[in-house]
């Protein structure tokens, strides 16, 4: 039971490392005229799209109403995320190997502050990029912003912007479930061998 | 009684204007099947896509038009051997060399018959050929980017109508002369015609990879007329046929002149032996002069390059390269069926067709079973070639294409008509009117080894009252028939640009997923690429200016540009740093006595231009780019001679 609970825990650990495979959010952006929508996808260290001149050309749309370009190299969070993820896959690991409830829980802890903070600062870069706007853009639109939603979809003049959770997302949910189950598990082993413990006595 | 007696002539009007009005609406005949029926049948839903490409020549406007079938939708004219002042092509730099030929730059061609490249018999929808009659010459097309891609001359001819008839594996294309001229030329009386005149079948090679053309040989043939040919196919593979006509060899009043032997000949060559003669070093070389034009896609420039000699190969000197089939009165069409085996011969001015049978022309061949010799040119004899006879099908039989299910179409132009026939037995099966004076046919694949035998089109020579009158000149016209049942209905009727000479389609699935929708910038090696903004400038080397330009929605940079003067030589290198599809840019500056430049995402394309008066002159984008492409503009200052003006440009403050 306890070695099964390391093991749940040691690959829940891993499956972070799923970041670095799949992106984990998407913005998707659709008008009548861009067939296919244009959807950039937001990873722990880049910022892609469905081709090599997506961010290109979403930036020639941002530039008429002021937005500023979005230069992935500007972006400080997606040079230092990558250690984060790595720090907690090992981290993941050693609590597993521990076999602590206490040490498992810290670091469930911790992921979810990371989520939250990581979601807090998503929002701040969207509110950012869709509020200080260029005041010589050629298109105004008094009262526009271009935030786009943190999840969900919303229209942005003529664009229904979409943002969402992508696989890398999923990834980091099944690593905090595996986690959970070990902690469950743990709890589990913990109380039989206590009540183990307490019919010798 | 006076107002009834009026109301009475009021009816009686009525009546006669009624019936006139009807009868007037009879007597035009539509030809169609119910509407609602034939509608049903071409109609594609807005954002759909038709089920095949067809490929228009446009005859005399010498480009190639792109419809889809079967709504008859155009999607693009490509421009081939003329001039497009709309897309900039022969105009701009990079395309002008296109158009080059040992004659110097010739800006038009009238463009006839075009032939998808071919793997295995089947079209692969990589390349379209098409030949250039006028100054001889055949174009390869591009089909990832619908761009002329080559042109190459044809030596020693005198007019490229047959042409170029590809080869089952896309090995080789022809070019027969037209028209037989001294060869090679020299200054002798018209009247030595029988002597001096003589005609070429030019092969040429087509490289497998890349589809680069170069002139392989060329036969030294006598001097006929050379019409029209068709390559083998299973079979009959590694042979090609060719129509002759003028085998009276007149010079002059052809129309009669040449209309008086009861047969004219089908030639057939082996081209796999001739190759082997080629190996042997039988051909000669000749000095000549043409030139071979090739799109750069790494530089996007056109390369010219002048050649000047050919291997020519007669054959006298190589027998069993050329045998002649007699075929009854000035031979035009000649085509060979899916299996390969039957060879129509469409005598335009017989009343039957003759169609001979590949099997009996080996047979024959073997047998050496020859009614004369021409210059050394064996003469099969007809009857030992001859499969079967079509008994008046019709008047003024043209070209025949095949439906794969064991029947042939033919075209009559006098009768202004297409008759379906049946290959086994000959047997005339159904007919139906052309609206008017059809030429070609085509169905998809139809002249292949696998027809898709859906539809067949008739290309028409003349329209009359069946459009909106334009005046004097009309619309020529393709009209669409359903082929999938017993009889040929007509289903629609469609305008064309220039002359639907032939026609090639090809199911749009072998085109779709290869079609580019830009260029790659970090691909571009154009010698005067600008490949961000930042790299923008104008360089003066003595009185030659070179402005490094770059489009992107929606500005020019530079847009503002100062230092140059009357007598200065300017050219603008255009980058559009677009990397988008369907993101074009176009540029036109005042006062360019050439045309506008239209600029693919990632192309650089050079617009040449004198300034003649001294000012500030604007310049634009000339495609609707975006939301603010009327905003895209820039102006360019003009010195007087001889000032000494600051060279300046910027964008922006």
């Amino acid at each position: 039971m306890k070695k099964f609970s390391i093991i749940i825990g040691i690959v829940g650990s891993l499956l972070l490392l799923a970041t670095f495979l799949f992106p984990i959010w998407s913005i998707g952006l659709e008008a009548p005229q861009y067939p296919g929508g244009i959807n950039m996808y937001i990873w722990i260290n880049q910022i892609s799209g469905d081709t090599p001149h997506t961010l290109q050309n979403v930036n020639i749309l941002n530039h008429y109403v002021g937005m500023k370009s979005i230069e992935p190299e500007s972006i400080p969070e997606l040079t230092y995320f990558p250690y984060i993820i790595v720090f907690m896959t090992l981290f993941g690991i050693a609590a597993a190997i521990s076999a602590k409830k206490k040490i498992v829980m810290t670091w469930m802890m911790t992921l979810v502050i990371i989520g939250i903070a990581g979601m807090v600062d998503f929002y701040m870069w969207e509110y950012d990029y869709g509020h200080d706007l260029n005041p010589n853009a050629p298109i105004k639109v008094p009262g526009q912003t271009y935030q786009p939603p943190l999840i969900g979809s919303q229209y942005l003049l003529n664009f229904k912007a979409t943002s969402l959770p992508h696989v890398g997302s999923y990834f980091i949910g099944a690593s905090f479930l595996f986690m959970g189950a070990t902690y469950f598990m743990l709890k589990k082993a913990n109380k039989s061998q206590n009540e183990e413990l307490e019919d010798k006595k | 009684m006076n107002r009834n007696y009026i109301n009475l002539i009021a009816l009686i009007s009525f009546a006669m204007l009624t019936i006139a009005l009807t009868s007037c609406g009879e007597s035009k005949q539509s030809g169609a099947m119910t509407a609602s029926g034939a509608a049903e049948k071409v109609y594609v839903a807005p954002g759909e896509y038709d089920e095949f490409y067809a490929f228009m020549s446009g005859g005399f406007s010498g480009q190639v038009s792109v419809y889809g079938l079967p709504s008859g939708r155009l999607f693009r004219v490509i421009p081939v051997f003329s001039q497009d002042a709309e897309k900039g092509y022969g105009y701009a730099e990079e395309t002008k060399n296109m158009l080059m030929t040992s004659w110097g730059f010739v800006p038009w061609d009238d463009a006839h018959h075009p032939q998808l490249s071919r793997t295995n018999g089947v079209t692969d929808g990589r390349w379209l050929f098409i030949n250039g009659n006028n100054t001889p010459r055949i174009a390869r097309i591009d089909l990832t980017t619908f761009e002329t891609a080559e042109i190459i001359e044809i030596p020693n001819s005198g007019g490229n109508h047959l042409s170029p008839y590809i080869t089952e594996n896309t090995e080789y294309l022809v070019a027969g002369t037209r028209f037989s001229v001294p060869t090679p030329q020299e200054d002798v009386s018209i009247n030595e015609y029988k002597e001096k005149f003589k005609g070429t079948l030019t092969f040429i090679k087509v490289e497998p990879t890349h589809g680069t053309m170069s002139v392989a040989f060329q036969l030294l043939m006598p001097g006929f007329d050379y019409d029209l040919a068709a390559a083998g196919k299973g079979k009959s593979h590694g042979w090609s046929f060719f129509t002759s006509y003028n085998v009276e060899q007149t010079n002059t009043l052809k129309e009669v002149n040449a209309s008086q032997l009861d047969k004219d000949f089908i030639t057939a060559v082996n081209w796999k032996k001739a190759e082997e003669y080629i190996a042997q070093g039988k051909a000669k070389v000749m000095k000549t002069s043409y030139y071979h034009n090739v799109y750069d896609e790494n530089k996007q420039t056109t390369i010219s390059y002048k050649k000047d000699e050919v291997l020519i190969l007669t054959p006298e000197e190589c027998p069993g390269v050329v045998y002649y089939i007699p075929t009854p009165k000035s031979p035009h069409g000649v085509d060979v069926d899916p299996t390969g085996n039957y060879i129509v011969g469409n005598g335009k001015l017989s009343a039957d067709m003759s169609v001979f049978s590949f099997d009996k022309v080996i047979a024959a061949i073997e047998k050496q079973d020859y009614e004369a010799t021409v210059d050394g040119i064996p003469v099969l004899k007809y009857e030992s070639v001859l499969d079967g006879i079509v008994l008046q099908p019709g008047l003024g039989p043209l070209h025949t294409e095949f439906d794969g299910k064991g029947f042939a179409y033919t075209t009559f132009f006098i009768s202004s008509e297409i008759v379906k026939w049946k290959l086994d037995d000959k047997s005339v099966v159904d007919r139906v009117p052309c609206y008017y004076s059809v030429g070609h046919l085509m169905i998809p694949g139809g002249d292949t080894r696998e027809p898709y035998g859906k539809y067949v089109i008739a290309l028409n020579k003349i329209t009359k009252d069946r459009y909106l009158p334009t005046g004097p000149e009309l619309a020529h016209s393709a009209q669409l028939y359903d082929i999938s049942g017993n009889k040929m209905e007509l289903l629609l009727d469609f305008p064309t640009i220039g002359e639907p000479h032939y026609a090639q389609a090809i199911p749009a699935s072998k085109i779709v997923p290869n079609s580019k929708q830009f260029f790659k910038i970090e691909e571009n090696n154009h010698e005067h690429v600008t490949k961000k903004e930042a790299d923008a400038k104008v360089v003066r080397k003595g009185d030659t200016v070179r402005i490094y330009m770059t489009t992107i929605r929606s500005h020019f940079v530079p847009d503002n540009i100062e230092g140059i003067k009357i007598g200065d030589k300017v050219f603008f290198h255009v980058t559009n740093l677009e990397q988008d599809w369907d993101v074009p840019h176009g540029f036109s500056v005042m006062g360019a006595r050439n045309a506008e430049l239209l600029i693919m995402p990632g192309q650089t394309r050079t617009l040449y231009w004198e300034p003649t008066r001294v000012g500030v002159y604007p310049f634009y984008c000339t495609d609707f780019c975006s939301a603010l492409h009327q905003e895209m503009q820039g102006y360019i200052r003009v010195s007087p001679a001889g000032s000494n003006p600051d060279l300046k440009w910027w964008t922006g403050d």
